[in-house]
């Protein structure tokens, strides 16, 4: 019984990275019309960039957990305005290449100068131990991981579905071309909303950073799942890749009390599921096009 | 004879190798209701597409209130004050009734606000948070117009706004047509339903091939009805 909460935490704990990652990819997807691959990389760089923070700088936790994410916010709009854009109108294939190069390029630049081996990064003094919480003792920082994502999840949930700015994110997803006649200029929030997107991935890295060893390949296992996520939830649906992010975290930590062997197979395996018998994804819409 | 606030001249379009319009030229008056009638194929979607800049003619100039508007993108067109009204009647399900009645910015002094809207549609009021899609095919279309026409747009663009409609709701359409043309609004209206474009329009463009063949009169097109319903395959 303590064991299936310890795993339910753990599972919420995954489950926030997912969601995290997930809801970048979704909110990217939905404007771009482009996967990014290079998200589990963008991701990692978050987390090298609060690690050089630190020993460079001697900036802490808290600060990184804002500069990073702007920073590598920043750099992926220059990303966008140099090579993503080139994608538009093209085929998919082209999308894959890129990003996917992209990833290999940021991963094996990072392990020439820091090697393959990760770095331990310290949780911040504040959050040290474990609180109890319920049946078990948790350690205070996931605690605070989960509570922190729930937070930008819902606070991005809020700018999507009761701004303006967000109902213009919306109609540029469904409807990009109509929105364009309807007067909005959509091409201006194609930079601002990779940026953001990317700097969502850069912010699940910070927070990843003290749980996990900072290491160049620290995000190429997780977008694999993220993907799966936003596939369960739905291209393009916000609620979706939250939900869904979460629902994966848990579901897999859970199936791993059964059979450890079974944790990596969940989300593929729900994934198949949804694809067969909704393929839309759990929150997504056939009727949405391109 | 008013100046004309919306030229066509010599508009040519292309889908790969499928010629769509061929040297098309157009104008309609300042205040005037003109449709375009044809055959489904004849350019009818695709001249309007070009219009409003979605598509990209292979030659020919649109000029808008004399400027040239040829090369500019959607969204500046629309903010020139051109409304558009698409086929499909162009409803997102992702936003509420409300939302997408909100989501193009208004480009005159509007003499739709949405109050005026929900008085006359007091249905859109009524599942003003609902997502647009839930409405009635017949509820979307109104919604769809009282978009164009709460922007302040001073031309409409209405590409088959009656399709698929009850004849009640035919007349519901005419009714906020005529209202707008009141109004001093412009419309170029794309129609198959000969009678309705009788009813509401002051002349009419014949369209085959992607050629305008014949500009009419509104009491000619009333006199040769049959022969013109024939032409287009009703």
């Amino acid at each position: 019984m303590e064991y299936l909460a310890l795993q339910l935490f753990n599972g919420l704990v995954n489950g926030s990275f997912y969601a995290l990652l997930s809801l970048g990819l979704a909110v990217i997807f939905g404007v771009l019309r482009v996967v990014n691959f290079a998200h589990g990389a963008l991701y990692m760089l978050g987390a090298f960039a609060a690690y050089l923070l630190l020993q460079d700088f001697g900036v802490g936790f808290w600060l990184a957990l804002i500069l990073a994410p702007i920073g590598i916010g920043i750099a992926g709009m220059v990303l966008e305005r140099l090579l993503i854009r080139r994608l538009y109108g093209l085929d998919p294939l082209y999308n894959f290449l890129l990003t996917f190069g992209l990833t290999l390029m940021i991963q094996d630049g990072v392990r020439l100068r820091y090697g393959l081996q990760g770095q331990p990064y310290p949780a911040p003094a504040e959050l040290a131990g474990s609180v109890s919480a319920g049946l078990v003792a948790y350690p205070t920082y996931r605690l605070f991981v989960i509570a922190f994502s729930l937070v930008v999840c819902v606070a991005v949930w809020y700018v999507i579905e009761r701004t303006r700015l967000g109902m213009i994110v919306r109609a540029a997803t469904e409807r990009p071309e109509l929105t364009r006649a309807l007067g909005i200029n959509v091409d201006r929030w194609i930079t601002p909303v990779f940026g953001f997107g990317v700097a969502l991935a850069a912010l699940g890295g910070v927070l990843a950073a003290p749980m996990r060893n900072v290491s160049p390949l620290m995000g190429s296992e997780l977008i694999i799942f993220a993907f799966a996520v936003v596939v369960i939830g739905g291209m393009g649906s916000i609620a979706g890749a939250v939900v869904a992010g979460f629902l994966v975290g848990v579901l897999a930590s859970l199936a791993a009390v059964f059979n450890p062997a079974l944790e990596n197979v969940v989300a593929f395996a729900l994934m198949a599921i949804v694809l067969l018998v909704r393929p839309a994804g759990l929150f997504g819409s056939l009727e949405a096009r391109s | 004879m008013s100046s004309a606030v919306l030229e066509i001249e010599g508009l040519s379009a292309r889908y790969g190798e499928a010629q769509a319009l061929r040297d098309v030229s157009l104008h309609v008056g300042e205040g005037e209701l003109v449709t375009l009638v044809g055959r489904n194929g004849a350019g009818k979607t695709t001249l309007l597409r070009c219009v409003m800049g979605l598509h990209r003619q292979s030659s020919g100039h649109v000029r808008l209130n004399g400027t040239d508007i040829s090369v500019w993108p959607p969204y500046t067109r629309a903010r020139a004050g051109l409304g558009y009204v698409p086929d499909d009647r162009g409803i997102y399900a992702t936003l509420a009734v409300e939302e997408n009645l909100t989501l193009p910015p208004s480009v005159a002094s509007t003499r739709w606000p949405l109050t005026r809207v929900y008085d006359a549609f007091p249905v859109l009021k009524e599942r003003r948070a609902h997502a647009g899609t839930k409405l009635s095919g017949g509820e979307q279309q109104m919604l769809s117009i009282a978009r164009a026409l709460r922007t302040g747009a001073s031309v409409l663009l209405l590409d088959e706004p009656t399709e698929g409609l009850a004849p009640v709701l035919v007349q519901r359409v005419a009714a906020m047509l005529q209202e707008a043309k009141r109004e001093g609004t412009t419309v170029l209206l794309v129609e198959q339903n000969l009678r309705f474009a009788t009813t509401v329009a002051d002349r009419h463009y014949l369209l085959a091939q992607g050629q305008i063949v014949e500009a009419l009169a509104n009491q000619e097109v009333i006199a040769r009805e049959s022969e013109l319903l024939r032409h287009l395959g009703v």
